[in-house]
């Protein structure tokens, strides 16, 4: 479990109007036994057209690799400051993934959709496996992945 | 300096590089499977072409990857589950599976990380610096061994683990610290050490078009499959996507509405430099160079283990080591290797047996002022390479200035196969004699780590102080084996000098051990056979004039007035038995051509070449000069010596007797036959001397004479290896 206030790093990256008003969010990927090494996972957010806002967490430390998370990727640029203070370690086969952060109230039911770029060692690229609009109904829906993340839910 | 540097990072790093080594061994071979299995492109292909192929077959496909080994892997998404396979090229269809074998993860997981992520790769990287450090210093250490960079590959001598370790380094050397450069160079690119790769473009603006045919995109045309990495499709139904197209050179963006590049980021050269790292550390790409570095890491197992036994061999401890200013016996070792300090430590528990105070040290503590009370100085000096101080002796001729007069005694250790034997010990002589210290004993050697020289000296030492001293340096103690008397044939009675041709039995074996070869005695003929005698634990050495393929076991024996040893085995009669055991000589012997061979005997010395002749069924030309006394008493082996000239074995046989009216020695008869002698050494000739000390002098120079016409010297001849002598 990891425990964080990503209030100040959302203003930054995400320009959200009215963040004074945020509610706690618990992010929870679980991952496929897919028989590979850890994955590197990115959490970020767009906007209903795609166009990216800012991101959420980076699970993976070397940055050489992040050309993998292809979406993510071709969004930033690669830039490192974008994911500041939110990086974590890579999540390996079968292993769970849960933040907890603070998310602007503005962000739900607004069109808003959180991605999940994934990439594995020596296997294939997964650029959005996930792609869930962020809704308050949606709240502790899981959704499947395609390829390494086995669910992922949001719950507030 | 340089041995420490060598010796410490290899014990400490041991075991991390027997893991690195095997692990790395057995990854090696998988990209030399995978190229075995890749399935040949026969016409040139484009990648507009082969990305058509694969998208007939499996439409949903996402992306198409080449291995540096040339295999082409797709990976596609058909309802809902994701697919791959490997492709061949010629039909776009799958004949493989995609999936990178879990042996081959797990291994390249634990070579990299010991599944201990960023500590592990940290760990294992600084296993590569100590291989590095270890092939750099070991590079030096075999330099400096044999005498400089032009004897870098020359013949080795010396104990049987050194060698090994040392032959197989030789092969292995450059190929571990390609490993080890290369290894090193991809933990600083994980860490970001070097430049990060440059990565895709900038996403351009595209035409916002799709549905292209596939097969006419020209910058899928203009790619050649063979320079294609990676090439990932559009989202399908995704207008604002772009093909992404990795190479050999770059990486770039194609527009799927039009099959146009729209944006391209070339490699840089530290991306080049990166990959062709990666190239050279795994083999991917170069399957044959991969294999290659594989099996030089097998040796990292061996030379663990032989660079540890040496070390463990040169750990000597020596007790009761008095205080330099108390000691009566000053004993100081320059050692490089660290087997000169098993002899110090013989001579150090013999003396102190015999209730002396003996301060043993390295010559590099010379401090003559602190020897209060020492009697006498006694030097043991190796030399390496050619004349040069071993590293314990640093220092030492500098100090070499008497405070008061104590007699020293200096004993050379060295290998009289090299041109500079016991070199240093001379200087350490000559210097001590120019400074005024008087002499306990003249200068003398010991070759090869000879037990007997050892045990000689000691002899020489003991009656000179008044202690009977008995020097039996053994390092292990060799198991013997019962060998029986079979027959004897007696010279030399009328000439005084007495001596006898003894041929044993083998010593009986059940079946079992006879067809397992367990404890059978292997040996040829100028192998040494060592023999206890009853009264002293010193082995006595005589060289073998028989193999065991001749199925005795037979030496000459000449018995003098006061040897133990020789005494004994003269009273033996056949039926007797006496114990031995069987060292190898390997460097007195014919090589394995078909030149000429010239064997120099006088006495027993002939025992050995004997043996060569009766092996000789090639019938080589093998020509022998053999001194004896009188052609009527020690004429040892007449009647062998005509059956073997008869039937081609002995090429000639040249006598010369010192008792007769010619009075002649082998050394004269060579030099009236320099003519001859001179055009088999010029046809390649190898020259084998076998006799006293003072004969093989005699030849060395009446040859050097000889030969001094052609500019060669037994010096030369030593050094090319076809010079051998066994003096006793």
């Amino acid at each position: 479990m990891k425990t964080l206030l990503a209030a100040l790093a959302l203003t930054t990256a995400l320009t959200l109007p009215g963040i004074a008003l945020a509610r706690q969010v618990t992010l929870t990927t679980t991952l496929n036994p897919y028989g590979g090494n850890g994955a590197y996972l990115a959490l970020y957010v767009t906007d209903a057209q795609g166009a990216y806002k800012g991101s959420l967490w980076m699970a993976g430390g070397k940055s050489r690799y992040y050309e993998h998370l292809s979406d993510w990727y071709r969004a930033t640029g690669g830039d490192t400051a974008e994911i500041n203070g939110i990086t974590g370690a890579s999540v390996g086969a079968g292993r769970e993934l849960s933040i907890t952060l603070d998310l602007a109230d503005a962000l739900f039911d607004a069109g808003y959709v959180l991605h999940i770029d994934a990439a594995v060692e020596d296997m294939r690229n997964s650029p959005s496996e996930i792609a869930v609009p962020l809704t308050t109904a949606g709240a502790g829906q899981p959704t499947a992945g395609r390829r390494y993340i086995a669910t992922f839910a949001y719950d507030m | 300096m340089i041995r420490l540097l060598h010796r410490w990072p290899g014990l400490i790093a041991a075991v991390l590089l027997i893991v690195l080594s095997l692990s790395g061994a057995v990854l090696s071979v998988f990209p030399a499977i995978e190229a075995l299995g890749v399935a040949a492109i026969t016409a040139p292909l484009n990648v507009a072409d082969l990305a058509a192929r694969i998208k007939s077959v499996y439409p949903d496909v996402e992306q198409i990857h080449r291995a540096p080994s040339g295999r082409i892997t797709a990976f596609w998404f058909d309802a809902g589950t994701p697919g791959g396979a490997v492709i061949d090229p010629a039909t776009g269809m799958g004949i493989g599976s995609a999936d990178v074998p879990a042996l081959q993860r797990w291994l390249t997981t634990l070579h990299r990380s010991l599944f201990l992520d960023d500590t592990g790769r940290i760990v294992m990287a600084v296993g590569a610096a100590a291989m590095l450090t270890l092939a750099l210093t070991g590079v030096l250490l075999v330099v400096r061994r044999t005498g400089g960079w032009r004897h870098v590959l020359t013949r080795l001598k010396g104990p049987l683990t050194g060698r090994i370790h040392v032959e197989i380094a030789r092969v292995a050397v450059l190929g571990l610290a390609l490993s080890a450069v290369t290894a090193l160079w991809m933990t600083a690119a994980t860490f970001g050490i070097v430049p990060e790769p440059s990565g895709p473009p900038a996403f351009p603006t595209v035409s916002g078009q799709a549905g292209f045919d596939l097969a006419q995109m020209q910058a899928l045309r203009d790619t050649p499959v063979s320079a294609l990495r990676d090439l990932t499709f559009p989202y399908p139904g995704d207008l604002t996507d772009a093909f992404t197209l990795q190479t050999d050179q770059g990486e770039g963006y194609v527009d799927q509405g039009s099959g146009q590049l729209l944006a391209w980021q070339a490699l840089s050269p530290w991306d080049q430099i990166t990959e062709t790292v990666y190239m050279l550390h795994t083999g991917q790409g170069a399957a044959w160079l991969g294999a290659i570095l594989g099996l030089m890491a097998l040796s990292v197992p061996i030379m663990a283990a032989t660079g540890t036994l040496m070390w463990l061999g040169s750990r000597i401890r020596i007790r009761h080591n008095s205080s330099a200013g108390q000691a009566e016996t000053i004993l100081l070792v320059g050692s490089e290797g660290g087997s000169t300090w098993g002899f110090a430590a013989t001579l150090h528990a013999a003396l102190v047996a015999k209730g002396q105070r003996v301060h043993t040290a390295p010559m590099s503590a010379f401090a003559p002022d602190a020897y209060a009370h020492a009697a006498r100085i006694i030097v043991l000096a190796a030399t390496y390479g050619n004349g040069a101080a071993p590293a314990s002796a640093k220092g030492f001729l500098d100090r070499l200035i008497p405070s008061r007069p104590v007699p020293m005694a200096v004993l050379g250790f060295g290998d009289r196969s090299f041109p500079a034997f016991c070199g240093y010990a001379q200087q350490i002589a000559t210097a001590a004699q120019a400074q005024g210290w008087p002499s306990l004993l003249p200068l003398d050697t010991v070759d090869r780590q000879s037990p007997q020289d050892f045990a000689r000296w000691g002899h020489a030492l003991g009656a000179q102080i008044g202690v009977a001293l008995e020097l039996n340096h053994q390092p292990v103690i060799p198991r013997t084996q019962p060998l029986t008397l079979l027959s004897r044939r007696d010279y030399g009675e009328t000439v005084q000098a007495p001596t006898a041709i003894l041929r044993f039995a083998l010593p009986h074996l059940p079946l079992w051990r006879r067809l397992t070869g367990i404890g059978v005695m292997r040996f040829a003929a100028g192998d040494l056979i060592g023999i206890i005698p009853q009264g002293s634990p010193v082995p006595r050495f005589y060289s073998l004039a028989s193999a065991n393929a001749d199925g005795f076991v037979e030496v000459c024996v000449r018995k003098h007035p006061d040897g133990l040893c020789s005494g004994q085995l003269f009273d033996l009669a056949p039926g007797d038995t006496i114990r031995a055991f069987v060292r190898r000589n390997p460097d007195f012997r014919p090589s394995g051509t078909r030149r000429p061979v010239i064997l120099i005997g006088a006495g027993t010395g002939i025992g050995p070449l004997a043996g060569f002749v009766r092996a000789n069924r090639q019938h080589r030309p093998m020509h022998l000069w053999f001194g004896a006394r009188h052609p009527a008493s020690d004429m040892l082996y007449d009647t062998d010596l005509a059956t073997w000239s008869a039937d081609g074995r002995l090429a000639s046989l040249t006598t010369a007797f010192s008792r007769t009216a010619a009075r002649s020695y082998v050394q004269d008869a060579l030099r009236r036959d320099g003519t001859r002698v001179a055009r088999l050494v010029a046809e390649g000739a190898q020259i084998l001397v076998c006799g006293s000390r003072d004969m093989a002098a005699g030849v060395a120079d009446a040859l050097s004479e000889v030969l001094a016409p052609q500019g060669l010297t037994p010096a030369k001849l030593k050094a090319e290896g076809r010079y051998g002598e066994d003096v006793y």
